[in-house]
């Protein structure tokens, strides 16, 4: 109740805060569009550099930290999204990278058609794990100076040079809240590449990752089917059936599959599988699938572990 | 961390458990053996430091189908986890409750049929052809929902072990090295080297 009063009432002390915030807010936005780059490009320096509106306290980045970590505190105010499932593969026929698309929000299930993987360019594919806004925004941001290194110097750019400026960037922000897990994959002039980068700053060359909440599960199905040499249905396949095993059980990830290949050519979109009808009725009528549904008790129809002495 | 496993095939339930005892960062012993023969034809592996005190009230308080087969029928394990669960549930409303994990595997040797069961700390049963406890079952169990198969003959089930405990060695960052692995069918209990 009393917290109730006090949202409402206009002498306590968080609406005092409000309205002192609303003051200051108020001054630094107050701009005439007319400032911007009519009075010879210093119209804009009227009254300082513009700026992030920030919270009013002495150290923004802590507050909103205090704010945002939710494996210290589950009880905080602001949830960003976490659950997922990424993975990304190299082998013999390039690379293949396959998520789910459910976006969840604490227990709320957000949305169920999310795209988790970021075209970069059209050799550049980058996959969304974390902050859904963080790894938006800096992926586009990330293809827009892979674009600019293409003007530059008249080539594109490989997918390790892509990487870290990636993980350059993120690294800048560290402390501040980002909150991203994202593969960059892609074909350069040294073949397939795949490269794990997180907000941390790490940044790891491999030939095969997974990230997010249901990253587990899809490891224990894509680590006993991957081989190098594997054909390209048979890889198709590996990813889907991996994401499948993380939807099925992993509460935060589901819905529905995005496969993608990338080759020497660029990458191509292969297809959007629904976790439930892969569980039921398999995949549909794809290179690769094995006929039938995934789900075990699908696979295992009629089969029985009683071992009656056969009658004479 | 303390990781077991367990899978019906045709005709048998191979159980298995690793055989570390760690108390805080140390390994104190690496020879644990963390799964016992209750009954001819019941396997039981616990997990969670308490086991084996559990496994002494057990033994206390022994059922008649547990502690004397031969003058009863024979011994059914849907009988004896469900026995099990109710000594860890009374446990559980206790000042001291055990917090142990179990999976009890057994022969029914009436129905020709191997049972699994898989318990958890606050005594919730369930029956089910495979199961994992501990940081392992987050691999393992998508692992079996791909690979298992109830009809496999017993060559068949250790593979899918094997591959369970090479993916949890793999990925895992503290897994154990070792685990003891045992089988129980209709000839009873026995050891499995791997």
């Amino acid at each position: 109740m009393n917290t109730f009063v006090n949202k409402f009432s206009t002498h306590s002390a968080v609406s005092q805060l409000k309205r002192a915030q609303k003051l200051v807010a108020a001054d630094e936005d107050e701009y005439s569009d007319a400032a911007w780059g009519s009075q010879g490009g210093f119209g804009n320096m009227i009254k300082g550099i513009p700026n992030f509106t920030v919270p009013a306290v002495p150290d923004p980045a802590a507050f909103l930290r205090l704010h945002t970590d939710d494996h210290a505190d589950p009880s905080c105010k602001i949830k960003i999204q976490h659950g997922t499932t990424t993975l990304a593969f190299r082998f013999q026929g390039g690379v293949i990278v396959a998520v789910d698309s459910r976006a969840t929000a604490g227990s709320y299930i957000a949305s169920g058609t999310v795209k988790k993987v970021i075209e970069i360019n059209p050799y550049l594919l980058g996959t969304m794990a974390g902050g859904a806004a963080d790894c938006q925004f800096w992926e586009t941001y990330l293809g827009m100076h892979c674009r600019l290194h293409e003007l530059r110097n008249r080539e594109r750019i490989s997918v390790s040079a892509a990487s870290k400026y990636l993980s350059n960037l993120v690294y800048s922000y560290k402390g501040m809240g980002l909150s991203m897990g994202t593969m960059i994959c892609g074909w350069d002039k040294t073949g397939p590449a795949v490269f794990y980068v997180d907000s941390d700053g790490t940044r790891l060359k491999g030939d095969l990752f997974s990230v997010g909440s249901g990253s587990t599960f899809a490891y224990g199905v894509l680590d006993q089917g991957y081989r190098w040499d594997l054909t390209d249905e048979e890889a198709q396949e590996l990813g889907r059936r991996s994401i499948f095993a993380a939807g099925h059980r992993d509460a935060f990830s589901g819905n529905t599959c995005n496969l993608y290949h990338v080759k020497e050519d660029g990458w191509k979109f292969i297809g959007n599988y629904d976790v439930s009808t892969m569980y039921y009725e398999g995949p549909g009528d794809v290179p690769g699938a094995p006929g039938g549904g995934y789900g075990y008790g699908i696979r295992t129809e009629g089969r029985s572990a009683a071992d009656p002495p056969a009658s004479s | 961390m303390e990781t077991s496993f367990a899978l019906i095939g045709k005709g048998y339930v191979i159980v298995a458990a690793d055989t570390t005892s760690a108390r805080s960062i140390v390994k104190m012993k690496n020879d644990e053996d963390k799964i016992k023969t209750v009954s001819p034809h019941l396997l039981m592996s616990y997990s969670g430091e308490p086991g084996s005190y559990f496994l002494r009230r057990i033994y206390r308080t022994k059922p008649p189908t547990l502690s004397n087969p031969q003058h009863l029928p024979p011994s059914d394990p849907h009988a004896a986890a469900s026995w099990i669960r109710r000594s860890l549930a009374e446990s559980l409303r206790s000042r001291s409750p055990y917090s142990v994990n179990l999976l009890v595997g057994g022969y029914d040797t009436a129905a020709h049929e191997p049972k699994l069961y898989w318990i958890d700390y606050l005594g919730t049963v369930s029956e089910v052809p495979f199961a994992a406890h501990g940081y392992g079952s987050y691999f393992v169990l998508s692992l079996l929902d791909r690979y298992h198969d109830p009809e496999a003959p017993l060559e068949e089930g250790i593979a899918t072990l094997k591959r369970c405990i090479q993916e949890v060695s793999k990925r895992l960052i503290v897994s154990p090295e070792r685990y003891k692995v045992k089988v129980v069918d209709k000839d009873g209990v026995r050891d499995v080297e791997i």
